[in-house]
């Protein structure tokens, strides 16, 4: 356990120690908290709350795929990663390092958002509600992190950054995250519930206000958290075993 | 019965078509200081990766200490420098040798650890800001830094000049002084003469030739007679002519005594008659060469 918590310490050191890394994660969720929320939901109280709620889920779905699928990809690449496992414990504690790291970075990225929220608009929280949120975060982070796990360990690093980029947007917008939940433009009304991004958002969305989660969205969120668990570990193993055995 | 710390017993590793190893056998006592010499793609690589728990044999088995070192525990015991230097080149020197300490019950403390490579005030550096030399020095470094029994360098000095290759030398003749194990494979055939106590040659995932560094050198048989001569006759027993800017004539030959009674009653003038026996380097490209005459 303390050997997993120093290579979580030095995971977390080196992350910051290259800053385009953390602005990247800090940036985007608080860039578009500020250029979508703040003007068009600020004055009122429930729309500003949900909209934080969808900056939420967006913060953790980018910091998920840009943590995991970069960063998992392009550690693989290093000789550094060979030596770590030549040490007396394998590769189990770098393992969880990485993924507690990756929950302290999905809190670094919310962090800005929540602030911005409190200072600039009207959104509210009862405490009940706010640890009900943070609840619905606990699980929202666990399909974005099998998913970024799958993305790192199956793709070489140019590609996994690539996939990490494209992706991010068309689940952002398509989840409805960019919008007022009740109600989506066109098709995205349509394909919003197979995306994973909807059902976590409706999780949030449900703890913060009187919003009724779908049932679809739910299954989908189940689904997508399944199938990207079954890509993490088959990715996982794969690249175990073509680079050690 | 002698104490064996690490073993190999009829390792094969393929990739895909390739074979890398085939059929390798190797008994390691504890204490010795063996080198492993052999052209690229030898398989030199490929046997320190089994043994550090990298890779799993397709056949055969792999012993560090009777245990399998794809086990974790099995590794406590052992130090690794692998050929490419991996570093992670945003934390500092010191976090580093912090980190990997903390895989071990009671590792050298740092400062320790840095005065005997030669890193001492660079603590502060991260390993990217290091020259090529600074991080293969540390490389090695971190091999030690858990006290293990028994150490597996591939290739430590890579890289090195002169002055920081022998400071590594002493490190390494200082470890094994204090009856560590080492295992080193080497480019610089120099290294392995004046390290190794017994040397493996590996060719083709086999083991040619194994024996004390003496043994190896004497195996080939061979001497460089040289002389400087205008022309030479045809003489019995060279296997290689080479004549160089000064104007000498180096041969290689298995049988000295024979070639220099022939040169002398050939009656062809020569002078500065010089016959060496032979550096590792010209037994190692003896033995490895194919086509090699004398030694088919």
């Amino acid at each position: 356990m303390s050997l997993t918590l120093t290579h979580a310490r030095y995971q977390f050191v080196e992350t910051l120690r290259i800053p385009v890394a953390v602005i990247a994660t800090v940036f985007f969720p608080a860039a578009s908290m500020l250029f979508f929320v703040v003007p068009n939901a600020a004055d009122d109280p429930r729309a500003a709350t949900v909209a934080t709620a969808s900056m939420v889920v967006f913060a953790t779905m980018v910091t998920c795929l840009f943590q995991y699928g970069s960063g998992v990809a392009e550690d693989r690449a290093l000789p550094w990663e060979s030596f770590v496992r030549t040490l007396p414990t394998g590769a189990g504690p770098r393992f969880a390092a990485r993924v507690l790291v990756g929950t302290a970075f999905v809190l670094v990225a919310v962090v800005p958002v929540v602030l911005i929220a409190v200072l600039f608009t009207e959104a509210t929280l009862t405490p009940a509600r706010f640890l009900a949120a943070l609840g619905g975060l606990v699980v929202a982070v666990v399909p974005f992190t099998l998913l970024g796990l799958a993305i790192g360990y199956s793709l070489p690093a140019k590609a996994a950054t690539a996939v990490a980029t494209i992706s991010f947007l068309p689940l952002a917008f398509g989840g409805g995250l960019m919008g007022d939940p009740e109600d989506l433009p066109g098709f995205i009304d349509t394909i919003a519930p197979f995306l994973p991004t909807r059902g976590a958002a409706e999780l949030i969305w449900a703890a913060v206000s009187d919003f009724t989660v779908d049932p679809l969205s739910m299954v989908m969120l189940a689904v997508w958290t399944v199938a990207a668990g079954g890509a993490a570990v088959f990715a996982y193993r794969r690249d175990e075993g073509r680079r050690f055995s | 019965m002698t104490d064996l710390i690490a073993r190999a017993v009829g390792v094969s590793r393929r990739y895909g078509d390739v074979v890398a190893l085939d059929q390798v056998d190797l008994d390691i006592p504890r204490g010795q200081l063996v080198g492993l010499l052999g052209p690229n793609g030898a398989g030199k690589s490929t046997l320190i990766n089994l043994f550090v728990g990298l890779r799993r044999p397709d056949d055969g088995r792999v012993e560090i200490r009777g245990a399998d070192p794809m086990t974790p525990a099995t590794r406590r015991i052992l130090g690794v420098t692998p050929q490419e230097t991996g570093l992670p080149l945003s934390l500092r020197v010191g976090e580093t040798a912090n980190l990997v300490s903390a895989h071990f019950v009671n590792p050298v403390p740092p400062d320790e650890l840095f005065a005997r490579f030669g890193l001492t005030g660079l603590e502060g550096r991260q390993c990217g800001a290091l020259s090529g030399g600074q991080r293969r020095r540390l490389a090695v470094a971190l091999a030690f830094a858990g006290r293990p029994e028994i150490v597996f360098l591939d290739e430590p000095t890579t890289g090195l000049d002169v002055d920081a290759r022998h400071q590594l030398w002493d490190g390494i003749r200082a470890f094994h002084g204090e009856g560590g194990t080492v295992v080193l494979t080497s480019h610089y055939l120099e290294e392995v003469e004046a390290l190794a106590e017994r040397v493996v040659v590996i060719d083709h995932g086999r083991v040619i030739r194994d024996g004390s560094t003496a043994e190896i050198r004497d195996v080939a048989g061979m001497r460089r007679v040289s002389v400087a001569a205008a022309d030479l006759p045809e003489l019995p027993g060279v296997v290689s002519t080479d004549r160089d800017d000064a104007g000498r004539v180096h041969l290689m030959t298995t049988d000295a005594d024979q070639l220099v009674r022939t040169l002398v009653a050939s009656g062809v003038p020569f002078r500065g008659l010089e016959v060496r026996s032979t550096s590792l380097e010209d037994a190692f490209l003896a033995l490895t060469t194919d086509d090699h005459r004398s030694l088919a």
